[in-house]
């Protein structure tokens, strides 16, 4: 396995257990991120790794949801946004190879699902 | 119940590469981020680099790798600070690592610093280090597609560095297929072909440093007054 991913996974886990620890009781079914492209992340070794470091531990059992997001540019010219296709980072709306990058570096933590315990008012 | 968090994974690294910014910033640091995979020649590079500079020169090499404190030897014979890094098998410096280690040497600027990171075109391009800008080395005995294998280190490299060129005549290597794939992912990306050998390519790379530190000096110039 790629030592790589597992650092990407105990950094995302460290996120959650600060905010388990704002949370005391609350139960963490699903962490949601994204990865870019360009990220060097890979989803599989993320997902291993992921699964690895929480097992028998208070998070085993959490989710991790991965949206996988593609190379973006956007048009310098005619500010079409498009995703880049097999390395063609040319606008396909008007043509020009004046276009810079707006997306595919993400490695971001975006949501998290948990149940709160119920608080009788 | 979704909440949404929107935080970088990476977020504590960040930190203290902001950190390292500011600092490097205000004590007229340039730092540059050294990548390239095992063998591709960052050592010899820096070792030939350190050569060039004079004795009275302010400049300072952290160089990482998993184990052997064996580059920061070579290196250290030039006289300037080195200090290794021994990650212990973590495939990357990450900034706190450069933090701890920058204090123990007590490199004060103005200066260069030389960050040698660990042999990987992988994982050393997730961790910003606060500096300047990425270096990625790319040797004539490998392929001249890895700028499409490892897309991620080239589109954030600033420099494409083309290594041992002394032995072109000997391998079947296209300078020209190299760049242009390094190009189909980072159009701007700049290009240097040296040889640590023959030091065939050294001024143009002293002149991109010098270029590089002029530049950073008068950016921070304009953002005080």
């Amino acid at each position: 396995m790629n030592v790589h991913e597992v650092g990407i996974a105990a950094s995302i886990l460290e996120s959650v257990e600060a905010e388990a620890r704002r949370r005391p009781g609350a139960r963490f079914e699903v962490v949601g991120v994204r990865i870019g492209e360009l990220s060097n992340v890979d989803k599989d070794a993320l997902e291993f790794a992921f699964e690895a470091l929480t097992r028998n531990t208070p998070l085993a059992g959490l989710r991790l949801e991965v949206e996988w997001c593609a190379r973006r540019q956007k048009c310098l010219d005619c500010a079409a946004e498009f995703a880049v296709r097999e390395f063609d980072l040319r606008c396909p709306s008007c043509g020009t190879d004046k276009t810079s990058c707006i997306g595919g570096t993400e490695l971001d933590i975006a949501y998290l699902e948990l149940e709160e315990p119920c608080v009788k008012l | 119940m979704r909440e949404v968090v929107e935080k970088k994974v990476l977020s504590e690294n960040d930190r203290l590469a902001a950190e390292l910014r500011q600092r490097y910033r205000e004590e007229n640091i340039l730092c540059v981020n050294i990548i390239s995979s095992p063998g591709s020649g960052k050592t010899a590079m820096l070792e030939q680099t350190l050569a060039s500079y004079p004795k009275t020169a302010r400049v300072a090499v952290l160089t990482g790798d998993l184990q052997t404190d064996n580059d920061a030897r070579r290196l250290a014979r030039y006289g300037f600070p080195v200090r290794q890094i021994v990650t212990g098998g973590t495939c990357h410096l990450d900034a706190r690592m450069v933090t701890r280690h920058l204090d123990e040497m007590g490199f004060k600027g103005p200066g260069i610093l030389f960050v040698e990171n660990v042999g990987n075109l992988v994982c050393p391009s997730s961790y910003d280090l606060g500096e300047v800008a990425k270096i990625v080395l790319l040797s004539v005995t490998e392929g001249e597609d890895k700028p499409l294998k490892y897309p991620g280190i080239f589109h954030r490299a600033s420099l494409m560095v083309l290594t041992k060129t002394d032995l072109l005549p000997h391998v079947e290597f296209d300078p020209k297929l190299a760049l242009e794939n390094a190009r189909k992912i980072h159009p701007e990306i700049e290009y240097i072909a040296l040889s640590s050998r023959t030091r065939e390519g050294f001024p143009e790379w002293l002149n991109w440093l010098r270029g590089l530190h002029e530049k950073v000096q008068a950016e921070t110039a304009a953002a005080i007054s």
